[in-house]
Order: structure tokens, then C-alpha cells, then sequence
């Protein structure tokens, strides 16, 4: 069961809001929209849970073209970032809801509403309403709807973003769990590169209301197609400069020079990216050349090292393991590890890793 | 500017309160020192808000004093502390110009024009928002809106401290790092104490000098970024701070060593244990926990991959133990064995720390 948007472009007006869209999820999956607010990520989901209706192109379901059939004839789940319960049901009625709807028997409900109460530890919570519980388990309560009715497609907006920190870190441990072997496609959008790593599975990156790049997760993380989807997966941000290739070497900076061995690129200008924990304070085994920039903040997190600094008038940042010994304002040595750079051409597009 | 002291403090918003949970502040003495770049961290109902409101005059506590320098303002209303606040959400007047929006706080304290305009023009510029300074404010993104929010709190230099209350809820991440990086040059350059209330650990760990912790209204330790990372006092501590966070494990206490599961770990200094009763835990961060030829015996449950490094979840028995391996080194497929680092390997009796680190 699955998906597909074929040429889907939703205008509003003179403005385009999605850009024409292919793209076919990958069935009983997480299928992550990672990209910045306004990059377009709710609008897609309201095109494919059929909340909006695509300007142009068609949605398919399942070998079916579901355009323009309403979400309540569609066997959707949608779970927003601001939890939505019913303030005046129990937590048993909220996640009945959608079964009694559905005109379920009363058996049905309660054994359904049981188990996923059970699955979600919402159980001890089941006779309470939504304003006693905490914000977490008022997630886990529309997490809870969504799950109850068996769809075949899930939508997840941010749906941690409102919760602490912790929490966050427990319900994303838990939520590929629970969607396991359910039969349903899962749709998750986030702002976090982090999130979405760690979610795994595949991912859609958004950007000016284009999918810029659709595969697994991981790959899009180690070999985005271009550089607006390097940029759109990366926290801290990566780093960008112009390098020039000449002679089987890349020049930066008119004095930082390393082979361009193996690469098999011609010379001329390339854009050269590298993310933070590879240029980094102590040179380590691997190969490197080393930057002069001038301390603009440190951040000691702890258990690592996240130095803001000015090289050649852009600001790059490192990100080093351990606590180092920093100061602000000074010129510092950072190590490039020369074997992580990815290389993008004309168009911004991948040319070497 | 001065020394913010919050001598034995408790508050209730009960009116007869009588157990331990009817305190939402539980006793407390915090010593703010002048100029310090302080987060208060702690999860959702912990009593920071609560803590922020008593220091900055919205709330007055059940008991206790709060002190700025020499003046003690306990019963002073807020709007006599000259104290600077940004809350979670943007508080701008859309009508109004980011300008003018900026010069408010100013022109309500009747300063003249030529110095509100250095001083707004000097904090525009900042925070990159020089060449909005005409624009109405309705017309910005909600990043935009805080970033004024943000101004209105640092524009004024007389204040005796700057309360941020989880101000880059609504900052997109990659806006966040910049602003995060913003605030701490800001805290440089302007030296005006600043406190900064979060859930958010990274934003707590990377804003701050000093971090108070809190957890059901007390707090469990004030310290530096590195000395919560690699001291925890507290479980809550090492469970909070940290991504994952520590691993806790019950043990024995044998000889001074703890042990774990019938292995007796090293650790660098004698464990003293002085409550028999007390229950014991030993603590590790997944950090400080590797593969080894021989250890703790686990199987390897789930690798999560997280670009920098891979998570790798461990069962022995019913406990889970999680660490870090470095992105592109190979993770065993089964018969591991684990060992923790000693240097970083703490015991807990009753959830508060009874063991040494080798320069404590």
C-alpha cells in the first residue's frame, strides 16, 4: 500500500506553494519530510492526506487516483503539532472517537481502545480528561486516535515539537516501534536533521516548496544530490566555501591547498562543503590541512567543543569532541579533514564526495 | 547592575500548604553572581517559571527573601526591579516600526533621542535587523518578531538582569544555532547578567557559564556545562543532561568497587558508602562505555544511526545499556562485551553521587 504524487504543483493565488512534485513513499515505512518551516512540508501532507486539492497532477492510493476525494473518504490519520484532543471526553473517548464514527461495536472499541491505550502506557490515564494529563501524554493521546483506526496512511506534523526535551528523545525511541509492522505508510515532518537520522528510514528533503532529494535516510545524510539539500541536513549548519581545482589540486582560500586525487573532476570552481565535526580542533589520524580563523564564540556543551569562527570573511563552524581550552578573539588552528569535503558543481550540483 | 541572592525561598500557590507536594518551590538559596551568563534547566513543571517570576517581582514567594545588591525587594512590584524580560513568544507592537518597536523601552525611561538612536541602531545591527529598522513589525516571519523581542530586552544597559524565558521555542534549528551564538556574543560584549530558562539542554549547555538544574521544585546542582557532563551529582542529572542520557544500573558496593552483575568495576578512588540501606546505583555515560575483549557480556539490540555517531542500545538481562560509537567504527554483531570507563564511573546511593573522580 502506497502512495504517489505524479506532477503535483498546488498555486495559491500567484504564489506557488509546492513546486511540481514525483514522488512515490516507500510502503509500511517512516517517510520523512525534513526541511526549515515554510519550506513547505504541511502543505504536501494536506495534499496527501487530501485536506488540499493539487492545482495540477494526480495522487494516487493503492493503484488508485484518489485527486480530489476528500480525506473523510480517505482512510487518513493526521496528528498536528499542537495536540488535539476533546477537552470534554475522557482519554477513552478521545481515542474512541474515530472507531464510534466509524459505527464500531462496542466490544470492538473497547478491546481496540485497550490495546493501544496499552501500547502507548496511557492505560492507568484512560478515565481522565485531556487537561489533567501532561503534555506528553496528551500527545500520546492523538498519537493514540491515529493508531486506533488502522489507516493506511499516517500523518505526523512535528508532533514532538511541543513536547520538553526528554520526552522528545522517549516518544522518537518509541514511535518506530509502534508503527512497526501496523501495514501503514508512515509521513513524518520535522525541522531536525538529527530527528530525521534517527528516525531512519526514508526521507523527503524540502526546500522552497520542492522535494529536492527522496531516498533512505542515511544516504540522503551522506550523499545529498545538491547543496541546498546539504544545507536543508545539517544542525550545526555546514560549512561552505569556493574552492578552485588546478593541476590535481584544490586551492581555497589562495593558500590551502590538498589532491584532488580519485575524484576524476576537471578543474575549475567548485563549492566545497564540509559539516562541523570535520573541521575540528586537534588534527586526529585522518588527513587534513589546516585553517587559521579567528575565535568568534565557543560553545562547551559538555562532552564536546562548538567553536564559531572567521575564515576569510564567512563564518564556519567546528565541532570538536572533549572540552578545549578556547578563546574568544583569537587566531586559532583548525584541522580539515580533506576526505569529507563534498564537492558541488554548476547548479549546486553533487559532483564528488 | 548587581548580585541577585535568593536566600531560604520557598513558595506554594496552595494556601495551607502542608506535604512536600503542595511546595512548588522547595527551600532554596541561590547566589547569582553579577555579569554571569546562568540557564535554569529543567523539564516541564519543574518550578523555573515560578522560580523566574519570584526573582523578577510577578510572583512573591510564601517564604523567603530575594536581594538585588544591597536591597532586599522581596515585596517590590516588577516594574521597580528595572529588570529586562523575553518570553517564549514574540511581544511586539505590529504597528509600531521595528525602530520604534526597539526604542520603546527607552523612550519610556526618557532617554533622549540621539542616545536611543545609537543604542538602537547598535543593537539592530547586532542582531541583523539594521535593514528592517523602517519596516512595520506586523510584516515579519515569527523569527523576526523574536528577534525584536530579543532586542527590547538587551537595548536598555541599566538593567540588573536580563530574564530570557525559553525565548527560541519558535526558531527554526538553523536560525537557533545562529541566535544561541548571538546571545553569548551579546553576554560578552554587554556583560549584563543574564538568566536564560529552558528545557532545551543544548540551548542550557552552549548559552550558559553556570547551569541550575532543577527537578520538582528543588535544585539538584549548580555547575558548568563540563562539570554536569562529567559530574553528575544527582541521577536526575545524568539522566537529564546528556543525549542519550546516563546509564544507571543497580549495583553492590564490595571493597571500596562497585559491582555490577557479579563483574567488580574499576573506578579511580575508594567507594564510601555510609547508609547501608541506601540504594545503590552505579552511573555511565554513553559516552565513557566502549566494546572490549572481556567485560559485561551483552547483545547488541538496536544501532541507530546519527550521522556523527551511531547510538548503540545493549541488553544484559533486563538492563539496557547504551553508547556511542563513532560514525564508520564496526559494532560487534553478538557475543559483546562491554567496559566503562573508570575515570568516569560513578556510584549513586539513593540518587545522590557517593564517588570520586580521580582530580576531585
Amino acid at each position: 500500500m502506497t502512495l504517489a504524487l505524479k506532477n503535483v504543483i498546488k498555486r495559491v493565488g500567484a504564489d506557488t506553494h509546492i513546486h511540481a512534485t514525483n514522488v512515490e513513499l516507500a510502503a509500511n515505512q517512516f517517510n520523512i519530510l525534513l526541511g526549515t518551516t515554510l519550506a513547505g512540508k504541511t502543505t504536501l501532507m494536506q495534499l496527501m492526506a487530501g485536506l488540499q486539492t493539487p492545482t495540477s497532477g494526480e495522487v494516487w492510493f493503492n493503484g488508485k487516483n484518489v485527486t480530489g476525494v476528500p480525506v473523510q473518504k480517505r482512510n487518513v490519520s493526521f496528528v498536528h503539532q499542537q495536540f488535539i484532543n476533546y477537552p470534554h471526553f475522557s482519554v477513552f473517548d478521545n481515542i474512541a472517537s474515530p472507531l464510534r464514527v466509524a459505527g464500531a461495536s462496542r466490544k470492538d472499541i473497547e478491546q481496540r481502545v485497550g490495546a493501544v491505550a496499552e501500547l502507548l502506557r496511557l492505560t492507568p490515564m484512560l478515565g481522565r480528561r485531556p487537561g489533567e494529563l501532561s503534555g506528553g501524554q496528551q500527545q500520546r493521546t492523538a498519537l493514540a486516535r491515529a493508531l486506533v483506526k488502522d489507516s493506511d496512511l499516517v500523518l505526523l506534523d512535528e508532533p514532538l515539537a511541543n513536547l520538553d526535551y526528554k520526552l522528545r528523545e522517549e516518544l522518537r525511541d518509541e514511535l518506530p516501534r509502534l508503527f512497526h509492522d501496523r501495514g501503514c505508510t508512515v509521513v513524518y515532518a520535522t525541522t531536525e536533521p538529527t530527528e530525521a537520522l534517527l528516525l531512519g528510514g526514508y526521507s523527503a528533503t524540502m526546500h522552497e516548496g520542492r522535494v529536492t532529494q527522496f531516498g533512505n535516510t542515511a544516504d540522503i545524510y551522506r550523499r545529498p544530490f545538491d547543496l541546498p539539500t546539504a544545507k536543508v541536513f545539517s544542525d550545526p549548519p555546514i560549512n561552505v566555501a569556493e574552492v578552485r581545482l588546478t593541476d590535481g589540486k584544490f586551492i581555497f582560500n589562495d593558500q590551502i591547498s590538498w589532491p584532488s586525487t580519485g575524484r576524476g573532476l576537471a578543474d575549475g570552481l567548485y563549492r566545497m562543503a564540509v559539516r562541523p565535526h570535520f573541521v575540528t580542533l586537534d588534527p586526529g589520524a585522518r588527513k587534513h590541512v589546516k585553517l587559521e580563523g579567528r575565535v568568534l564564540v565557543a560553545e562547551l556543551s559538555g562532552s564536546e567543543s562548538t567553536v564559531h569562527f572567521d575564515l576569510g570573511g564567512l563564518a564556519w563552524v567546528s565541532q570538536s569532541q572533549g572540552i578545549h581550552a578556547i578563546e574568544v578573539g583569537k587566531m586559532t588552528d583548525f584541522f580539515l579533514d580533506t576526505d569529507q569535503c563534498l564537492y558541488f558543481g554548476e547548479n549546486d550540483q553533487l559532483m564528488a564526495a | 547592575m548587581s548580585k541577585i541572592r535568593l536566600k531560604n525561598l520557598r513558595h506554594s500557590y496552595l494556601p495551607n500548604p502542608q506535604s512536600d507536594e503542595d511546595w512548588a518551590l522547595k527551600h532554596m538559596s541561590v547566589d547569582w553572581s553579577d555579569g554571569g551568563a546562568y540557564a535554569l534547566l529543567g523539564p516541564s513543571g519543574c518550578g523555573k517559571t515560578t522560580l523566574l517570576n519570584i526573582i523578577s517581582g510577578l510572583l512573591t514567594p510564601t517564604e523567603g527573601e530575594v536581594w538585588f545588591g544591597d536591597e532586599e525587594v522581596s515585596s517590590q512590584p516588577a516594574d521597580q526591579r528595572n529588570i529586562a524580560q523575553v518570553f517564549q513568544f514574540p511581544v511586539v507592537y505590529d504597528t509600531m516600526t521595528v525602530y520604534d518597536n526597539l526604542a520603546f523601552p527607552l523612550r519610556n525611561r526618557g532617554f533622549d533621542e540621539p542616545a536611543i538612536d545609537k543604542k538602537v541602531r547598535e543593537i539592530a545591527n547586532m542582531l541583523d535587523l539594521g535593514e528592517t529598522l523602517m519596516t512595520r513589525a506586523s510584516g515579519l516571519t515569527a523569527d523576526g518578531k523574536q528577534k525584536i523581542s530579543l532586542g527590547r530586552g538587551l537595548v536598555r544597559s541599566d538593567v540588573n538582569v536580563i530574564m530570557f524565558d525559553e525565548p527560541l521555542t519558535v526558531i527554526d534549528p538553523h536560525l537557533k544555532w545562529v541566535l544561541r551564538s548571538k546571545l553569548k556574543e551579546l553576554h560578552q560584549q554587554i556583560g549584563t547578567t543574564m538568566i536564560y530558562v529552558t528545557h532545551d539542554q543544548t540551548e542550557a549547555l552552549t548559552f550558559a557559564d553556570q547551569v541550575v538544574v532543577m527537578q520538582q521544585g528543588e535544585v539538584v546542582q549548580i555547575g558548568s556545562p563540563v562539570e554536569l557532563f562529567e559530574r553528575p551529582r544527582h541521577t536526575f542529572v545524568g539522566h537529564f543532561i546528556g543525549s542519550p542520557g546516563m546509564n544507571v544500573l543497580a549495583c553492590d558496593v564490595d571493597q571500596g568497587r562497585p559491582v555490577y552483575d557479579g563483574i567488580a568495576l574499576d573506578v579511580t578512588s575508594k567507594v564510601r558508602v555510609d547508609d547501608p540501606s541506601a540504594r545503590l546505583e552505579v552511573g555511565i555515560r554513553p559516552e565513557f562505555v566502549s566494546f572490549a575483549d572481556q567485560g559485561i557480556p551483552v547483545t547488541v539490540e538496536k544501532v541507530s544511526d546519527a550521522g556523527r555517531v551511531s547510538i548503540v542500545e545493549t541488553r544484559n538481562g533486563d538492563d539496557v545499556i547504551k553508547l556511542l560509537v563513532p560514525d564508520g567504527d564496526p559494532v560487534p554483531a553478538d557475543g559483546a562485551f562491554l567496559k566503562f570507563d573508570p575515570d568516569h564511573t560513578r556510584v549513586y546511593a539513593d540518587d545522590w553521587v557517593v564517588s570520586r573522580g580521580s582530580n576531585e
